[in-house]
């Protein structure tokens, strides 16, 4: 939980990891893609305040103990959610896999959700896979990245039949949360990784699930936004926004809140601090302090305190059932509702 | 023999062990100088460079600090070293600067050879050498791109399109202009202004209609006007659409400035 000015936050991080990307995981003749990616996320940390900069070969791998001070002790954190990313071309034992992040979680009970994936190109091997993982991990939420490489298959879209098999098992199998990486990526080389289009339409076919879309589609913000103003169960993941804005671009992040207020709306925003790429503690305090730097914004909705406590928590809270005690709650009605006007506005467009 | 001519004579940029060295087996000379005429100075290279966009971002890639360097031999043989933000910047934004790169530098009057080399990236090969060898991007990534990229380019220059009628917009909406009054303008009413410049060139780009007669707001796929009760959702999606392509021009940026520690050629702060 913070505390600040009399008010109190719960805090849910949505979207954190624990990796391994030391050499002694890089598999061998792919060292140069280990390397490169674990520099392009040590290259993203840079974005965040000069005191929060990690040398790379502690970035390359963090100890439990790092974490659990990071994010729990000096961050603030009440419930973390892990996302995993596997890249199990390029690391030996993968990167940030379920196995890895729930075996830290359950040493620590009540403090993490361990989330699972899921590739519909693998089959029926993977709906086995999917179904042995929630069994094994109790994972309600999945993170997915569309844009992946695959046995020659250069991504996919959740719109496919074959995604649709494995939406469908996932929601029968008590997954609620589907969240996709529609941001920053490599692969693959002509298909538009950021394309938002395939969440829609899953979106509007998969009712019963949430999507979170992580990133916010960055650097399509205006596709995701004109997609989610459409969707009730599609919601703005803003790791990346305020880790990779709010102190080094505040200016621009002060645009991208205003929009996000605007066409999303803070019933429907997510933080997650995407830790160990930056701490949640910065990015916390930052946030609850944060407002527009001038009137040049006047005509953006403004983000009250109430916001603040939906976004930094209660939203995700609500997404994953998670308990949260009484003096963090919020009255019913607190807060600006969602853009449901300017939903109607595009749908009439 | 003379040094090469050198727009800066930094060398900081670490070439990667995947960076190719000289030319492709295969790339032929591109001209040369006719008489009495030397070759272009590297200033001049320089310039030429400015027309190359970084498609993503809309902004020459000079001034984003892309450039690492710019050389040209007396002989006429120009050399440029790229650089971007990431190991991992997508390769297909990464092969359209590198060729039109080529492209800006290889018609250049006085230009013998052009080499221009992507550096520090984790496509380096497939990129240099299929631009070197005026491959195409299906041919330089064999078996792993479906086609060419004509048409990530053009959805670009629409959204460039959107970001510039907000730029155009803004500072008329801020002095009065009624939104209404907006969708009457045609583009020779509006005062001149390197916004104005900048978004009739983009709409010629596109073949869509950019002359004093043409209407300010138009849809970017089809040129049509926009219908009035549709104005203020247009004026809404071209901010946004102005928001993201800002917001990340600035990560682009910071992650440059943590990977490399001196600025490029012709960069310009932002």
């Amino acid at each position: 939980m913070y505390e600040k000015d009399g008010e109190k936050y719960f805090i849910v991080d949505s979207h954190m990891h624990y990796w391994n990307a030391a050499p002694d995981n890089w598999v061998p003749g792919a060292e140069k893609y280990a390397d490169g990616w674990i520099n392009c996320f040590h290259a993203y940390q840079g974005l965040g305040p000069a005191d929060t900069h990690w040398s790379i070969e502690h970035f390359q791998k963090y100890s439990e103990d790092d974490l659990m001070k990071d994010v729990f002790e000096d961050g603030y954190v009440d419930k973390a959610i892990f996302q995993p990313t596997y890249l199990k071309e390029w690391y030996k034992e993968g990167f940030n896999t379920t196995e890895r992040n729930a075996a830290l979680g359950e040493k620590h009970p009540g403090k993490f959700i361990a989330n699972t994936r899921f590739d519909p190109r693998d089959g029926d091997v993977g709906l086995e896979q999917l179904k042995a993982d929630v069994e094994r991990y109790g994972s309600t939420g999945v993170k997915l990245y569309t844009a992946e490489w695959n046995n020659g298959s250069r991504g996919y879209k959740l719109s496919d039949p074959a995604a649709y098999r494995f939406l469908e098992a996932a929601q029968e199998l008590g997954i609620k949360n589907i969240h996709v990486h529609k941001g920053p990526t490599i692969w693959p080389l002509d298909k538009d990784a950021f394309d938002v289009s395939d969440i829609d339409h899953a979106a509007t076919d998969f009712q019963g699930l949430n999507f979170i879309v992580e990133h916010v589609g960055l650097p399509r913000i205006e596709d995701f936004c004109f997609m989610a103003t459409q969707e009730p169960n599609v919601y703005a993941g803003l790791s990346v926004v305020i880790g990779g804005l709010m102190h080094a671009r505040p200016k621009f992040f002060a645009k991208v809140m205003g929009e996000l207020l605007f066409w999303v709306g803070e019933d429907k925003m997510t933080f997650g601090s995407d830790y160990g790429i930056w701490e949640p503690k910065w990015q916390i305090e930052g946030f609850v302090d944060w407002d527009y730097p001038s009137d040049e914004f006047s005509d953006y909705p403004r983000l009250g305190t109430a916001g603040k406590k939906k976004i930094l928590g209660l939203n995700a809270a609500k997404l994953y059932d998670i308990e949260v005690p009484a003096e963090y709650r919020l009255e019913a009605g607190q807060g600006t509702p969602g853009a449901q006007d300017d939903a109607q506005l595009v749908a009439g467009a | 023999m003379t040094a090469p001519l050198t727009a800066g004579s930094r060398s900081a940029v670490p070439r990667g062990p995947s960076a190719p060295a000289g030319h492709a087996p295969g790339a032929a000379p591109e001209g040369h100088p006719g008489p009495g005429q030397g070759p272009p100075g590297a200033a001049r290279v320089l310039q030429a460079l400015d027309a190359v966009r970084d498609p993503e971002l809309d902004d020459p890639i000079t001034a984003l600090g892309f450039v690492a360097s710019c050389t040209v031999s007396p002989d006429g043989d120009a050399s440029v070293r790229l650089r971007l933000p990431t190991y991992f910047c997508a390769p297909n934004f990464a092969f359209l600067m590198v060729a039109d790169a080529y492209d800006a530098v290889s018609g250049l009057p006085g230009v013998r050879r052009t080499e221009v080399v992507l550096e520090d990236h984790f496509a380096s090969d497939a990129i240099n050498g299929g631009v070197a060898a005026r491959a195409g991007f299906a041919r330089s990534f064999d078996g792993e791109a479906a086609g060419e990229l004509d048409q990530l380019r053009a959805d670009f220059l629409r959204k460039a399109v959107m970001a510039g009628t907000d730029q155009v917009c803004r500072p008329l909406l801020a002095a009065g202009t009624e939104p209404d009054a907006l969708r009457a303008m045609t583009l020779g009413e509006v005062p001149p202004s390197r916004a104005l410049d900048r978004l009739r060139q983009r709409r010629a780009e596109l073949g869509l209609p950019a002359g004093d007669d043409a209407p300010l707001l138009i849809d970017p796929a089809t040129g049509a006007p926009v219908a009035g009760d549709a104005v203020p959702l247009h004026l809404r999606k071209a901010r946004i659409t102005r928001v993201g392509i800002e917001a990340n021009s600035g990560i682009c940026r910071g992650m440059l400035r943590h990977r490399y520690d001196s600025a490029g050629q012709g960069e310009e702060d932002q």
